[in-house]
């Protein structure tokens, strides 16, 4: 009975360490009984713990990574999903919960990353897109109708800065988390595409496309809840034309994580979102 | 401290001036007697290695650490507390005053006291017990002359120590910050000061208190017997320490539903309701590296305390130490 809580117990805990391919095995047994069966009295397992915070260095597979079991995992979308409910400012408990749940579609936006040449190029090269990586003064210089120009204007008018994006953390694949980390990155990318601001009706827009795109539950579930907060009016706008426009996008348009994105300033508006099979945004 | 020369120079200069210190293969300045002395002690704190949770740092970087745990927690503190004790830490420090028992004129220092709850609690003890004492005296006097009546209207017992009855003490600012709030927040306007302090270097004289308390505070602490002697310095004679701390479970099966609980649900509530993973579960991870009960026990006589007793709470999840000086 007792090996039988415990097995169940370190089954509860050594989920994640199995994919810390550098953990030796017999250290990452230690790692699970000291952190689960601590029995004060062992010295074994004292000695053990002392060395505890090394193996957790060891098993952090990129630096914000905090590895997690598979109930942790649960409990942490069940919460951050009643927690971004409660307070959709809450970006953080957002990006916990598409981490969380998101590990499927991922795995599929990979393959299809691997698949196609540009993609391949991104996940080989990993651009980030942050104020230190774009040169926003030459974004700036460029003629109206740019794809940089355009950008630009869109963080400008709403006040947004590529910046703000929450770190991935609970991600057990380095790979896999460097395609949420662009998925978060390109999503300011995705609006000035779909020609959507950031309030409220514009983000709904852009979560459907997101849904259709990436498969990611988070969008899924962004979609379909988001409206409930919105009134009367724009309910009936997003219904009528938004989503419609939104689903038809998303379904024949190229996958927008396959954009080298940063090789694309000069290129005109207008011709990325033909290339991309993106059409003209309706009037909101 | 390379010199413009040449080669042998340099190595010369270097020679002269630095040696290698043997524990962190470190060059260190190679300085007179005294002079190493009071760098070696400060080296040896820097090479001291002692826990931070699982972790192993040194000991002036726990100090630092411990700092910014509680600075990031500070103002989900209490909603904290609550989710994850499911309110039950209310009923421990309920039981700790209990324990306390104080009598009107007495003067608690609280330790760590961080957002005040205990303070708070001890102001409401004895202003409970003041009114009832009161209320005793105005029951036996009511065929007082109006001489008594105007002395008993006096201006009271609680103006000792220029109307102070509890000292919040904590190293942390933000912490104090959250509780002063809290007390104006609740109307405590008299009857407490708050002083920023570090339990292991107390900045108030001998003999000073007659409770001396320390809440989910001492296990933070890098030298916990230099804590408890402070304690035994700034108590009166008669004087009583009371600590409440997380202890060892006794019972297997409750302390793997325990276990259980504290890794896999805390730092999750940690995540969710203050967006901090990682304060959380240092939390935990400093609860399982605490001394047990009779340890603790031993290390509070060791600092000259008589009468050492432990209560367990909630089957050991929590127990509270008291002794006294004499």
């Amino acid at each position: 009975m007792g090996t039988l809580v415990r097995g169940a117990l370190s089954a509860l805990h050594v989920g994640s360490a199995r994919n810390c391919k550098t953990l030796l095995f017999d250290r990452r047994r230690l790692f699970a009984a000291d952190v689960i069966g601590l029995s004060r009295h062992s010295e074994h397992a004292g000695a053990a713990a002392a060395g505890h915070g090394d193996d957790e260095l060891h098993c952090r597979l990129y630096r914000t990574h905090i590895p997690t079991s598979p109930v942790q995992k649960a409990l942490l979308a069940a919460g951050s999903g009643v927690a971004a409910l409660l307070d959709p400012y809450r970006h953080d408990m957002v990006a916990v919960l598409g981490e969380t749940t998101g590990e499927l579609a991922l795995r599929r936006l990979r393959d299809r990353m691997r698949g196609d040449p540009e993609g391949y190029q991104i996940l080989q090269e990993r651009p980030r897109i942050r104020v230190s990586t774009l040169d926003l003064e030459r974004l700036g210089a460029m003629p109206d109708g740019s794809f940089g120009r355009e950008y630009l204007r869109f963080l400008d008018e709403n006040g947004v800065t590529p910046d703000s994006r929450a770190d991935v953390k609970f991600v057990d694949d380095e790979e896999l988390a460097f395609v949420i980390q662009r998925y978060r990155e390109v999503h300011d990318l995705m609006h000035t595409l779909l020609g959507m601001p950031t309030n409220m009706l514009g983000e709904v827009v852009v979560k459907w496309f997101e849904a259709v795109q990436t498969g990611l539950p988070m969008c899924i579930l962004g979609a379909v809840l988001g409206p409930l907060r919105l009134s009367a009016r724009r309910l009936q706008l997003l219904t009528a034309t938004l989503i419609p426009w939104a689903l038809r996008n998303g379904r024949n348009a190229h996958c927008l994580l396959n954009v080298y994105y940063e090789q694309r300033w000069e290129q005109s508006l207008e011709s990325l979102r033909e290339e991309l099979g993106i059409e003209p945004p309706p009037q909101l | 401290m390379a010199s413009s020369g040449g080669v042998s120079r340099t190595l010369c200069s270097l020679y002269y001036r630095f040696t290698v210190c043997r524990q962190c293969q470190r060059q260190v300045p190679n300085l007179s007697k005294t002079n190493r002395f009071v760098v070696s002690t400060r080296l040896y704190s820097e090479h001291r290695s002692t826990h931070f949770g699982f972790e192993t740092v040194s000991e002036d970087e726990k100090t630092e650490k411990v700092y910014k745990v509680f600075e990031n927690v500070a103002q989900k503190y209490d909603v904290m507390n609550d989710a994850m004790s499911l309110g039950i830490h209310r009923l421990w420090k309920d039981a700790l005053l209990q324990l306390m028992s104080p009598t009107p004129g007495t003067l608690l220092l609280d330790v760590a006291g961080g957002t005040g709850d205990i303070s708070f609690r001890f102001l409401d003890y004895i202003r409970s017990r003041q009114d009832r004492e009161a209320r005793r005296d105005t029951l036996s006097r009511q065929s007082a002359s109006w001489q008594e009546i105007t002395e008993a209207y006096q201006p009271g017992q609680s103006d000792r120590q220029g109307g102070v009855q509890a000292v919040v003490c904590d190293i942390n600012k933000e912490m104090l910050k959250v509780g002063r709030q809290r007390a104006a927040h609740r109307g405590y306007h008299t009857g407490l000061s708050w002083v920023v302090g570090n339990a292991e270097e107390l900045p108030f004289d001998n003999d000073k208190f007659d409770f001396y308390t320390i809440a989910f505070g001492i296990r933070n602490v890098t030298h916990i017997d230099q804590a408890l002697q402070e304690a035994h310095r700034v108590l009166k004679p008669g004087g009583r320490i009371l600590c409440l701390e997380f202890s060892r479970v006794s019972n297997p099966l409750l302390s793997r539903v325990y276990d259980v609980y504290s890794f896999q649900l805390i730092p999750v509530l940690g995540e969710v309701i203050a967006g901090d993973w990682k304060s959380y579960q240092y939390l935990v991870e400093s609860i399982r590296r605490f001394p047990d009960q009779e340890e603790f026990k031993a290390m509070i006589e060791d600092a000259g305390f008589f009468k050492v007793q432990f209560h367990n709470l909630t089957g050991g999840v929590v127990a509270i130490h008291s002794g006294f000086k004499l």
